[in-house]
């Protein structure tokens, strides 16, 4: 046998046990050591080439080294393959259930109707409004009779009061606001667009339909050259926004003291979208807040004066909105936070 | 007002199905409650003819009829009604039919006789009792003779009549009338109007001034009208009067008193009559009641009087409430022959505050209280007269005796039509603008832009350029409109950093795991006074409807412990709520109007979270809430040292696991465990509270945001473990740690506490980490020993430790 067929064993047996193994210890440390370490079978064949002729000894050499490097190849890429499949296994018995639930984040909810508050703010804060807040204990002067509905006037029975005292209540709408700041507005600074949202008071029974305390939002606009149709666009923009394009607006004549025209608005009835059903009885219509061009006793009796100065007011009730969107049934759910309601909202 | 179709249209030529109709109204004037008819949801009504009518032969009561109906055979029906009798036209409800409250008649055998349908009352063919006259309130319906057998009943008793339930806004009391509605449809659908004037003929052998005079208070009765009838015969009105009557929901009572309801619908003028035999003295007086003077109305309710009501009297007694009833007294019965109408119109005021008073709330009331036409009165007071000779003969005395009287006049507004087009936003033409107007019934005068609009008393709520506009644009219609939005300077919508602050609490607290509440800020005296942060004088409402809610609160926690237990009463025992509100203070009793103070308070009670199949809940305690409040209070970003210090300040609070809160030194809350008292008195599970003063948080400085550099240099941590007393604080510990630490020392974290077992007893243990750092340097581990070592010392001193 010459040198080279034992070279060509050697690799034979090399690459076959490299084959075999399956572990990686007995790959470095046995097979490894045993071919290409220094008293390994390659080295030690290679001790035998001084006996050869000195023309055949380069071949040998070369094709010693070829047989080497196809070793230590197999080696490597066993190791490789034998390192894959460990992490193979570790992987496969890191497997885990990934149906099983995730832990929990503790997670509050936003109050129904503070969420549809904060978005009307929003829409007008986009339109240049300012928001302002007002007492809820008010002066009768403001709630009353700057908004032009003087003792007697038979609107007042639309608002039946919790007094303090004569002159003292609880503000039975946010339109007072109306009146506090048309008094101190300056006008120098521009035009007044506000709106002010808060709690008011009705001297009601609770029931499912009505709440001795519940949410308003006032809307004001006053400068020089308001119109009436500025008051559609912006409801119109306003329903848009907070509920879809697919809502329409129309308005009807209503009456309010604070404003003349007054108007009541409609939108389109999200049950039926206006196909008409129970809960619009039938109209596809269903009256969703009150509107109208600030009367002109508002105005005076605020300094103003009518005549170079006039615009829109109206007024919304977040809680009838909520109600509809959501078909909540009770209004009542709004104020005995039961977590399984509140909880339904973000 | 229901509005009868049918009436509306014998003045005016409308031939619009009923339900546009009220849409119409609805769009262009008023609100429409409903559009219904009486015979909506009935089948099968017929008039019949008992042709014989024969004792039930197993009852006492009951008769077997046979009733003609127009059909090849007569039925045969079992009836129970005591008016039953042979050669009646009655109402049949044939076999099959349906009758009032959706019930279904079928053939049946009553006491062994076979019936074959039912014969009606009015209030069983669906009428409100309420309206039924009082002749058939106890038995069947016995039709005037004219009626056909076997036709529907519907056109007979007006039940085929389309009736609009309008809802008329406190501008509009011209609009409950039907000359009111008439000339507002007339407008609407640009019609004439045909309207009827009364034609009065008097007797002239008679004078009224002969038998009646009247002295009234004119501030009281600015119009006060009387004429005087002879000779009247009390008996039912006509049945197309009766008809018009409950179709309006008002019971036809006599041909008398019907007249003054059918005026009162027809003109919008109340009318009041008298029976002119028992006034006394021929005279009438409209005055001030006294104080306690007792009187009964014709309907029986009795009253006792203020001397702010106002009556209608005779020199004896008062016989009528003045714009609001009548009494008993002088009140028309079967034996009256001769009448006084009274037509007038009453301080709106005074009738108003005396309906109220007195919660009397009459057809009458309701006009004079939204106003009447001033001049309309004398119309109304012929038309009365006219129709009451017409059904009786009945002699109208000459002459209307007139104690008081107002001469209306149209008012006069001047307008442009720049204005018009410029308010409403339109661009209508002078021709356009000024047909409305004439529409409407104005009179109006052109002058360039200028319009002189002349506005009849009949709308009596017009008087200013606005109430114009609003005519124009509800005429012209709404939805005819352009929608716009409004031109001009641009103005910035931005929140104050107050709203934004306001926000981004709710925002931290949500994030932390509580829920936004909104309870009820009227409540009980006792919970109003509960959790007070500082001294204050409750506000009380005048007249509470319960004491539930009598007082305004001047905490929020009372109500979020409400909510606990409703939560906790039905089952769910986990509840984590915050809520953000006012609370009322007054600094003084005698301060009427209270401050309104922001507060912000939050309750957790049973877990805050649930077991779940990795992780176990674990009660609430003190510290899962004070990390919430820490957070909150970290991320306001308030420049100043934040505190807790140990109270039992608090009535309803544990004493020894509350802590008032500071900031810089100013207190702004309180934070701890309910007391186990009050819970168990709000019938809730332990739970934890806080509330803070919202208002000072936010008007608190805060801190400007600079960045510190990182330090680039290692830091080196060191562990301390301490066997201290128990009643040594953590802010003692921490705080002497960081006196001794000296300038490198950065952090103190506390990582554990133990007092269980091996552990002497009034002793804990307790171990911190203590981290070191030089930004400028690598920290000396001799550094970091010394330190150590001071701290030891010092804490030895000072609290007798053990270092473990």
């Amino acid at each position: 046998m010459s040198l080279k067929d034992d070279l060509a064993n050697i690799r034979d047996q090399a690459l076959s046990e490299i084959k075999n193994v399956s572990d990686v210890s007995t790959l470095n440390q046995k097979i490894r050591v045993s071919f290409l370490g220094k008293r390994g079978k390659i080295t030690k064949v290679l001790r035998d080439i001084k006996n050869l002729d000195p023309k055949e000894r380069p071949e040998v050499g070369k094709y010693s080294n070829i047989v080497r490097n196809k070793i230590q190849d197999a080696v490597a890429k066993k190791n490789q393959e034998l390192k894959q499949a460990l992490l193979n296994q570790k992987l496969k018995d890191e497997k885990i259930d990934v149906t099983l639930p995730g832990s929990p984040v503790p997670k509050g909810s936003p109050h129904v109707i503070q969420s549809i508050i904060d978005h009307i703010c929003d829409i007008f804060l986009g339109m240049g409004y300012q928001v302002l807040s007002g007492p809820e204990v008010e002066e009768e002067k403001y709630n009353f009779e700057r908004m032009n509905l003087p003792k007697y006037h038979p609107a007042r029975d639309m608002q039946a009061t919790f007094y303090i005292t004569n002159d003292i209540l609880m503000r039975t709408q946010t339109s007072p606001m109306q009146a506090r700041v048309l008094e101190k507005y300056d006008f120098s600074k521009g035009p007044l667009k506000m709106i002010s949202p808060g709690i008011v008071f009705r001297r009601d029974n609770d029931d499912p339909t009505h709440s001795h305390q519940f949410h308003q939002v006032e809307g004001l606009v006053i400068d020089k050259n308001i119109k009436m149709s500025d008051l559609k666009g912006t409801l119109e923009y306003l329903i848009h926004q907070l509920f879809g394009d697919k809502f329409d607006i129309r308005l009807r004549p209503s009456y309010f003291p604070f404003t003349e025209p007054s108007v009541e608005v409609d939108m389109t009835c999200f049950n039926c979208m206006g196909k008409g059903c129970n809960i619009c009885k039938n109209t596809g219509w269903i009256e969703v807040l009150g509107a109208g061009m600030v009367h002109p006793n508002v105005l005076k009796m605020a300094g103003i004066d009518p005549k170079e100065y006039g615009g829109f007011a109206f007024g919304l009730g977040p809680d009838r909105f909520a109600m509809l969107r959501y078909g909540v049934k009770d209004i009542r759910d709004f104020y005995l936070d039961d977590v399984r309601f509140l909880s339904q909202f973000d | 007002m229901k509005v009868s179709y049918n009436w509306l249209k014998e003045y005016l030529n409308l031939n619009v199905p009923a339900d546009q109709l009220g849409e119409k109204i609805e769009r262009t004037a008023v609100e429409v409650d409903s559009v219904t008819k009486h015979q909506d949801g009935l089948k099968k009504l017929v008039v019949g003819k008992v042709v014989s009518c024969e004792k039930h032969p197993n009852s006492d009561h009951l008769h077997v009829c046979q009733v003609d109906v127009n059909q090849d055979d007569l039925l045969q029906i079992v009836c129970g009604a005591p008016n039953v009798a042979a050669g009646e036209k009655v109402i049949v409800a044939l076999p099959g039919s349906r009758i009032g409250n959706n019930v279904k008649i079928k053939r049946a055998k009553m006491r062994g006789v076979k019936s074959n349908g039912m014969l009606c009352g009015l209030d069983e063919v669906g009428f409100d009792r309420s309206v039924v006259p009082e002749k058939w309130l106890n038995g069947i319906y016995v039709f005037p003779d004219d009626a056909k057998v076997g036709k529907p009943i519907y056109h007979y008793l007006g039940m085929d009549d389309d009736l609009i339930d309008l809802d008329v806004t406190p501008n509009r009391g011209d609009m409950l009338s039907i000359y009111g509605t008439v000339h507002e449809l007339a407008a609407i659908y640009d019609l004439k109007p045909d309207l009827n004037h009364p034609k009065v003929e008097e007797n002239p052998k008679l004078n009224a001034s002969d038998d009646i005079s009247a002295d009234v208070d004119k501030k009281i009765a600015p119009i006060y009208k009387l004429r005087v009838l002879k000779n009247v015969k009390i008996q039912p009105s006509p049945l197309w009067m009766q008809i018009r009557l409950w179709n309006a929901d008002i019971r036809p009572v006599n041909n008398v008193v019907d007249i003054t309801n059918y005026i009162m619908l027809k003109y919008g003028q109340p009318i009041q009559v008298y029976d002119l035999d028992k006034i006394n003295n021929q005279k009438l007086l409209v005055r001030n009641a006294r104080l306690n003077e007792k009187v009964e109305t014709t309907d029986g309710d009795k009253v006792t009087l203020t001397d702010d009501d106002i009556v209608v009297a005779d020199d004896q007694k008062p016989v009528a409430l003045a714009g609001l009833t009548g009494l008993k007294g002088a009140e028309v019965d079967q034996n009256t022959k001769n009448i006084i109408f009274e037509a007038g119109v009453f301080s709106f005021v005074k009738v108003r505050k005396m309906a109220q008073r007195h919660s009397i709330h009459t057809g009458s009331s309701q006009r004079f209280e939204r106003g009447v036409n001033h001049a309309g009165v004398n119309e109304a007071l012929d038309a009365a007269c006219e129709i009451e000779h017409r059904f009786t003969d009945a002699d109208i005395e000459q002459g209307t005796v007139t104690a008081s009287d107002i001469d209306a006049k149209p008012v006069n507004v001047d307008i442009t039509l720049t204005r018009i087009n410029r308010v409403l936003g339109l661009s209508l033409t002078m021709p356009e603008a000024s047909n409305i107007f004439k529409r409407l019934g104005f009179g109006v005068e052109i002058n360039d832009d200028q319009m002189s609009v002349s506005i009849p008393p009949r709308r009596w709520d017009i008087h200013i350029e606005a109430d114009l506009f609003e005519e124009i644009a509800r005429i012209y219609g709404y939805d005819n409109m352009p929608s716009t939005l409004p031109s001009g300077p641009t103005t910035i919508g931005k929140l104050t950093n107050k709203q934004k602050l306001i926000r981004r609490s709710r925002r931290i607290l949500q994030d932390s795991g509580l829920t936004h509440a909104i309870s009820y800020s009227l409540t009980t005296a006792k919970k109003a006074n509960m959790f007070m942060m500082r001294k204050s004088y409750e506000t009380k409402l005048k007249m509470p409807m319960t004491i539930d809610r009598s007082t305004l609160r001047m905490n929020l926690l009372s109500g979020l412990l409400d909510d606990v237990a409703y939560n906790q009463a039905r089952g769910v025992d986990d509840v984590a709520l915050y809520e953000l509100g006012r609370v009322f203070y007054k600094d003084d009793e005698k301060q009427v109007r209270p401050n309104e103070v922001e507060h912000i308070a939050g309750v957790i009670s049973g877990s805050l979270s649930i077991d779940t199949w990795n992780h176990k809940s674990k009660p609430v305690d003190f510290y899962q809430l004070k990390g919430i409040v820490d957070n909150y209070l970290d991320d306001l970003n308030l420049n100043g040292d934040i505190d807790y210090e140990a109270t039992s300040d608090y009535p309803e609070m544990h004493p020894g696991r509350t802590a008032n809160i500071y900031i810089h030194g100013h207190k702004i809350g309180f934070i701890g465990q309910i007391h186990p008292v009050i819970a168990d008195k709000f019938n809730i599970k332990p739970t934890y509270a806080f509330e803070l003063d919202l208002k000072t948080l936010i008007e608190m400085p805060k801190r400007e945001q600079t960045a510190d550099s990182v330090s680039k240099y290692p830091s080196i941590s060191r562990d301390i473990a301490i066997l201290v007393d128990k009643n040594v604080t953590n802010k003692e510990i921490v705080s002497a740690i960081q006196k001794r630490g000296g300038a490198f020392l950065n952090q103190v974290h506390l990582f554990d506490l133990y007092d269980g077992a091996h552990i002497p007893s009034g002793k804990k243990s307790m171990a911190y980490t203590l981290t070191y750092q030089d930004q400028h340097d690598t920290l000396q581990n001799e550094v970091v020993d010394k330190s150590m070592k001071k701290i030891q010392r010092d804490l030895k001193q000072q609290f007798n430790v053990t270092i473990r």
